[in-house]
């Protein structure tokens, strides 16, 4: 069943057509990576996705709630969640006060004036940490913490309210080739593990082709591909916009 | 009005609009490239009236007398200005913001006792100017010949500056840096002279602005303040950065101001409307109306984001034991004093304790909160006054007590609204538009609150009218109310405040509606602000308007920056050692301002954390050191 369903998506920016007509859904359980060469619309349509900006024409529906018009902390009330593609945490609190933010703001406790704040949703906290393996770090500041772990802490704040949806923009961004296979496998056993739809797109075609389930490009604002990861490849349209761009080489090895 | 009367008020509004937008142009200027908001202008201002005045006594009144005065009395001014900056700001381009505005703050009170100093708390107006001392008759009506040169200045000004801007490699530079410092200094262009030049503009500007006021405006102390608060509102309402937003924003606002006292007194449905009275408020409704449509306005643009700020925060440790039982023991010292003090040292702690409680409700914002207000003193005087109303009805003292603070909440919720709609310096100046305005209503509003006089009389009730039972009420309302607020930044609703500030984008992400927690966060500062007023209020038994004044939201800054924005105890020794130091050399030395300003400037200098941010340093590294080398 599908948890995403996007319909005929539009933004124009100016004289550009950023997105035009881009249709695709997401499955529960399923990795869909969304990729495209840069400037090919990616990021404009994830973030009309989330409710960031607003969409020309188009639909988006969530177990068929339109999303469209929401706001960013409305759609994530519904059950999506979000990871950015430069690390958004609270440099002021430790990774466990991070991840309590998200589960106290899940659980309607945010507005308490009295209980204390560090003192609620611990246990949540540290499972949620221990999933991605961030639990031994919990007190201390994210302030200087490296970025891969960062990614980590985005991740585990994303699952805090259950997400039927996650959408990760550019999760591996700023990693070391290493700890991106690392970080997108754990991603995606989480996942799996709860039947968790997933959109993410991605520059580094290895961690694409390693853990996507299905692939959707993007080039100049339209959808030119879509299918599993082998038919992707062997794609003629995708081979024209990539080709001699060497992205694919490392494919090819993999 | 008459066409002639109305030709005559669009005139005088151009005359003023000039004066207003060289101010507003050198402010903008400055702030554009060095990013720090000049509170010390209005003091250039002042100055460069001051000295053309005295230059004039010495060159004489000849046309060379009275302009060569005016020009070099501009000059002056940015050779101090270029001093300033090469001394002072220099080394604080790297602070935190706040601190940057507290370090020309402390310039605003060494000028002004400098200028008490040398010309003496007498007004001193200057002479009419040789050649246009004269009138000529428009439409009927005798105008200054000299208002017609100022109508001039202003658009040659504006065209100089544009010119210099546009069509020197200088100006370039300028326009370079304004759009993004960092790129500009990556493609080497020697910020250090380009900022000495900028300031020293800025402050040409400034100074000029002053100096042909002399013939129209007599040279006093108080010009400083109320200069920079109207080229804070025009350069606000232009758009930060922009010359041509400020010289459209002087005009409109100079043209307004002109109108309300030309409209005078108007009865509408039997009752007397003052427009000439608005004056005072009326240029703070437009900035709020600008602000609230087109919030980076009228010319301005989004402030890019600066790529440096700053250290983070060490997140907030619950209190450790030791914490608490020194907390204790300083509450139960508190409690003793008046088994061995009375008199004056009650008087001055509870005036220690009241302003505690302020200064630790204007951190509440603008610490965790991440608001800067400059218009903090609006809640603690609606505290006063609302407790100061309500017994002068008739009502028990202890019924003023609940009512001050109400109102002060009140107002908080109405202002809050609009003011977390901004952010940054524009949030700033907006908070400071409500304050002057509340200020003025207060001020003006002679048949309920006194007017310039205040109210008096406003005494606790019997059982509280001894100093030490007042003491004790003071000690327990304020160790309360700082309680209550450090005790909410433990909460949740303290750690989403904080989740706003650190990355809205984040707080968004995860259902945080950052606005309404900034709101709510507002009225309950509001609300402790209005508790310190009321209690200041009756233990002082007047109020008067200054309570509200611009000044005294300073004062609030100077003390949350003195003990350290990132540290919740910080704004509490920050009051008691402003308030002790205020109280202890004001009474020693007559230029008790100069010696406040210049030990903020070395306070500044030293510990750009603040104190209780140095201590705590301190303690840190020196526990790091004891725990050895990490193995």
């Amino acid at each position: 069943m599908s948890v995403l369903k996007v319909r005929n998506l539009s933004k124009a920016y100016g004289g550009v057509q950023a997105v035009s007509n881009v249709t695709f859904e997401v499955a529960a359980g399923e990795l869909l990576a969304l990729i495209g060469p840069n400037g090919a619309g990616k990021t404009t349509c994830f973030n009309m996705l989330n409710g960031q900006i607003a969409a020309d024409s188009g639909s988006v529906e969530f177990e068929g709630r339109a999303l469209t018009g929401l706001k960013p902390r409305q759609v994530w009330r519904l059950g999506v969640g979000r990871t950015f593609q430069i690390t958004a945490t609270f440099a002021s609190m430790t990774v466990r006060e991070n991840v309590q933010m998200a589960l106290l703001s899940h659980h309607g406790r945010l507005g308490s004036l009295a209980s204390i704040a560090t003192r609620a949703c611990v246990d949540e906290a540290e499972a949620l940490l221990e999933r991605v393996g961030m639990r031994a770090q919990a007190d201390r500041s994210c302030a200087v913490l490296a970025y891969g772990d960062l990614k980590r802490i985005e991740l585990a704040v994303a699952l805090a309210n259950e997400p039927r949806l996650l959408l990760m923009d550019e999760p591996t961004a700023g990693m070391a080739p290493k700890e991106r296979n690392a970080l997108m496998r754990l991603a995606a056993d989480l996942a799996r593990d709860s039947n968790i739809a997933v959109l993410f797109t991605e520059h580094d075609m290895d961690v694409v082709f390693a853990h996507a389930d299905r692939i959707i490009v993007l080039a100049a604002g339209e959808l030119i591909a879509e299918g599993r990861p082998d038919e992707v490849r062997a794609h003629p349209k995708v081979r024209e916009v990539y080709l001699g761009s060497g992205a694919m080489y490392g494919a090819t090895h993999a | 009005m008459t066409a002639a009367a109305i030709l005559i008020q669009f005139l005088n509004g151009l005359a003023s609009a000039s004066s207003l937008f060289l101010v507003a142009a050198g402010l903008s200027l400055i702030f554009g490239v060095t990013r720090i908001v000049n509170f010390a202008h209005g003091s250039l201002y002042m100055l460069g009236t001051y000295i053309a005045y005295s230059l004039i006594e010495h060159f004489g009144r000849g046309p060379l007398g009275f302009w060569g005065a005016v020009l070099l009395a501009g000059l002056i001014v940015a050779a101090f200005g270029a001093l300033v900056e090469i001394f002072l700001l220099r080394r604080i381009y790297a602070a935190p913001e706040l601190l940057q505005l507290l370090a020309t703050f402390a310039l605003v009170l060494i000028v002004k006792d400098f200028a008490l100093w040398v010309w003496g708390p007498e007004d001193l107006l200057g002479p009419r100017a040789p050649g246009l001392g004269g009138a000529v008759e428009i439409a009927g009506r005798q105008f200054p010949e000299y208002d017609l040169f100022l109508i001039v200045l202003g658009p040659l000004v504006l065209a100089i500056l544009w010119a210099i801007l546009t069509r020197t490699r200088w100006g370039t530079l300028v326009r370079a840096a304004t759009e993004d410092r960092e790129m500009a200094g990556a493609l080497g262009v020697n910020q250090k002279w380009l900022f000495t030049g900028v300031f020293a503009l800025g402050s040409l500007l400034a100074g000029l602005g002053g100096s042909v006021q002399i013939p129209r405006e007599p040279a006093n102390l108080f010009m400083d303040l109320s200069v920079i608060s109207d080229a804070f509102v025009v350069v606000v309402v232009g758009g930060l950065g922009s010359i041509g937003g400020a010289f459209l924003a002087a005009l409109l606002i100079a043209e307004i101001k002109a109108f309300c006292i030309g409209i005078g007194d108007v009865t509408w449905f039997g009752h007397v409307l003052s427009f000439s009275k608005l004056t005072l408020v009326v240029e703070f409704i437009v900035m709020a109306v600008v602000l609230v449509i087109r919030p980076w306005g009228l010319l301005g643009r989004q402030q890019s984001v600066p790529r440096s700020s700053g250290a983070a925060e060490a997140p907030l440790a619950l209190p450790s034991r030791t914490a608490v039982q020194a907390l204790v023991a300083l509450l139960a010292a508190l409690a003793l004093v008046p088994v061995f003090f009375s008199g004056y040292a009650l008087v001055l702690l509870i005036d220690i304790m009241v302003f505690a409680l302020f200064s630790v409700s204007l951190y509440f914002i603008m610490g965790p909160g991440g608001m800067h207000s400059f218009g903090h003193a609006a809640y603690f005087g609606l505290g006063a006054y609302g407790a100061g109303l309500i017994v002068k009805s008739g009502a028990a003292m202890e019924v003023g007590l609940l009512a001050g603070p109400l109102l002060a909440g009140i107002g908080a919720l109405v202002f809050g609204w609009f003011c977390v709609r901004l952010s940054g310096v524009y949030l700033a100046m907006l908070t400071l538009a409500f304050a002057q305005i509340a200020w003025s209503v207060v001020f003006q509003w002679d048949a309920v609150t006194g007017g310039s006089n205040g109210l008096i009389g406003i005494w606790p009730a019997p059982w509280l009218a001894s100093k030490t039972a007042y003491y004790y009420l003071a000690l327990a309302g304020c160790a309360t109310g700082i309680f209550v607020l450090w005790r909410i930044l433990y909460a949740p609703f303290g750690y989403a405040l904080r989740a706003g500030r650190d990355s809205p984008l984040r707080a968004d992400a995860i259902g945080i509606d950052v606005r309404s927690r900034q709101w709510g966060a507002f009225v309950i500062a509001g609300l402790a602000a209005g508790l310190a007023g009321s209690l200041s209020a009756f233990s002082k038994g007047s109020i008067s308007p200054e309570s509200m004044a611009v000044p005294r939201s300073v004062d609030g800054l100077v003390m949350v920056l003195l003990g350290g924005i990132q540290n919740l105890t910080g704004p509490v020794w920050g009051a008691a050692l402003f308030t002790w130091l205020q109280d202890a050399v004001a009474r020693e030395i007559d230029y008790w301002r100069a010696v406040l300003g210049a030990v903020i400037l070395a306070l500044v200098l030293a510990f750009p954390q603040g104190i209780a941010g140095y201590i705590g340093q301190f303690i840190e590294s020196r526990r790091v050191k004891s725990a050895g080398a990490p193995a």
